[in-house]
């Protein structure tokens, strides 16, 4: 299995480690749940090096882009600026979800899952040929991911004066390179904070200091509840090549117009909403005890419909929470099949939590 | 080291039991250290109703945790008097006092036989030496 440069900062603290897309990455460090409540609370950091980073270099680059992603990069108008976005095949198939940032003139970084790694860089390379391109896939380069209410704070006390100006000048899905260190205002928990991408060599340094700054470190466990209470997919279960992204809830991040701009997966896309789209994913609750799994099946009037893609137990809401891919039309009345027995769901619109507060109309029974 | 009281019976599936001091036909059952540490934190246990009668080796409850969904198995046969009512608001019990406050039921046993024939802790550390030996 590969490591990453925090990999003894990661034994240092007593994680328990687990295989995460054959990287031994920390699962926890002590709790789970504890964690959670840190990033929702606090401010947790999260070693997020696994994850693969693209430069794209170039005058193309714009074009470039402009066709690989189904978002357009042609509306993030000048440097300093992030954009989500689904790769598409010419099927429609999601190959992955990426964030692209804007860095400076003809220089874009693309953040995509590890486990899409290779075959995110060979797709683009099979593309690039006639773009005259620079595309380097960046293995010198360590990534944290620091978040929660004062993640920004903490951050910015933890690391200097220069960053720390930087750090507070960002906005919202902003991003800046600063010497060999690159710091965006984006994450993946539904809280506030940034993403430092940093020489691998300070990786550790940078970890330790924001330690010292009461910024806890937090497992791919809590990543996984966090990012579900927050509505985020997960690539390879909530979407993966076999669905567009017009079936996985990510059609907002699809932008049909201008129309006049060409993008690998527009043609297919066009036909399936010509055609009608044939299933969706949505947010459903469990309203009795227990907790949703990936797997489980949906029914709709005693009819198989769907499948659960994600679930878990909110931490936050004290219930079962989780993704389904449903055949349309789209109803409300659901069950999922849990050891043989059928329970009803509540189909949620939005994200679960939003910066650290429930958003869905549903009290749990038990105590919070 | 997980912790293995002298005092208990034991599973090779990891469940834990001993007879009420009061009525020696009244065992309180629970899993072991070994058994939540492997489980993980667990955000959910669904315990049987009182009431309900069980051979032993049945599922009898289901504990779910940040990472899945694991059976208990009943190590005896019998009618279950009483369960762990404070698990409902805090499954976070059985993690922490695995051995106390963590029980799961108690069962009124039909056949005391099946209670001696279960493992001693001396057993039970044969079984979790094996069990590392696999890992």
């Amino acid at each position: 299995m590969k490591r990453t440069p925090l990999f003894n900062q990661h034994n240092a603290q007593n994680a328990i480690l687990m295989n995460f897309a054959d990287w031994e990455m920390p699962l926890h460090y002590g709790s789970q749940l504890v964690e959670h409540n840190h990033v929702r609370t606090v401010a947790g950091m999260f070693d997020v090096s696994h994850m693969g980073i693209i430069d794209v270099k170039g005058p193309a680059s714009k074009k470039f882009l402009s066709m690989m992603l189904a978002n357009d990069i042609n509306t993030l108008h000048e440097p300093g600026r992030a954009l989500y976005s689904c790769m598409l095949q010419e099927n429609g198939g999601i190959i992955d979800d990426l964030i692209a940032y804007y860095i400076g003139e003809n220089y874009y970084r693309l953040v995509v899952n590890a486990s899409c790694t290779e075959k995110d860089f060979k797709w683009l390379n099979r593309h690039a040929k006639e773009y005259n391109l620079e595309l380097v896939l960046r293995k010198d380069l360590a990534m944290i991911a620091v978040q929660g209410p004062l993640a920004i704070d903490n951050a910015a006390s933890a690391l200097g004066a220069v960053l720390s100006k930087s750090i507070r000048s960002l906005e919202r899905f902003g991003c800046i390179e600063i010497g060999t260190w690159f710091i965006a205002r984006t994450g993946y928990t539904g809280e506030d904070g940034i993403e430092i991408i940093l020489p691998a060599i300070q990786a550790e340094e940078c970890w330790q200091n924001l330690l010292k700054h009461g910024v806890q470190p937090v497992g791919l466990g809590a990543r996984d509840t966090l990012r579900l209470e927050a509505g985020y997919n997960l690539y390879g279960h909530d979407m993966d090549e076999s669905v567009s992204p017009l079936e996985a809830n990510l059609a907002w991040s699809v932008a049909f117009e201008p129309e006049s701009r060409h993008f690998i997966g527009r043609k297919a896309l066009h036909e399936q909403l010509k055609v009608g789209v044939q299933k969706k994913l949505i947010s459903v609750a469990l309203q009795d005890k227990g907790v949703l799994r990936a797997g489980q099946k949906i029914f709709s009037n005693d009819k198989e419909v769907g499948v659960v893609t994600s679930g878990t137990f909110s931490p936050l809401l004290h219930l079962a929470i989780g993704f389904a891919r449903v055949a349309t039309p789209v109803n409300s009345d659901y069950f999922v099949e849990i050891r043989n027995k059928k329970f009803p769901l509540i189909v949620v619109k939005g994200p679960f939590v939003k910066h650290g507060k429930p958003n869905i109309g549903i009290k749990s029974e038990g105590k919070a | 080291m997980n912790r293995v009281p002298k005092e208990l019976k034991y599973t090779a599936s990891h469940e834990w039991a001993i007879a009420d001091d009061l009525d020696k036909n009244i065992v309180i059952v629970g899993i072991t250290d070994f058994a939540q540490e492997q489980l993980g934190e667990l955000v959910y246990v669904e315990l049987p109703e009182v009431g309900d009668k069980v051979a032993a080796g049945d599922e009898v409850c289901v504990l779910e945790s940040v990472k899945a969904a694991s059976d208990v198995f009943s190590p005896l046969s019998g009618k279950i008097v009483a369960i762990n009512e404070d698990l409902e608001d805090s499954p976070g019990l059985v993690n922490t006092h695995p051995y106390h406050d963590g029980w799961l039921y108690k069962i009124e046993m039909q056949d005391p036989v099946e209670y001696d024939e279960l493992l001693d802790a001396e057993g039970y550390q044969d079984v979790l030496a094996e069990q590392e030996e696999d890992d």
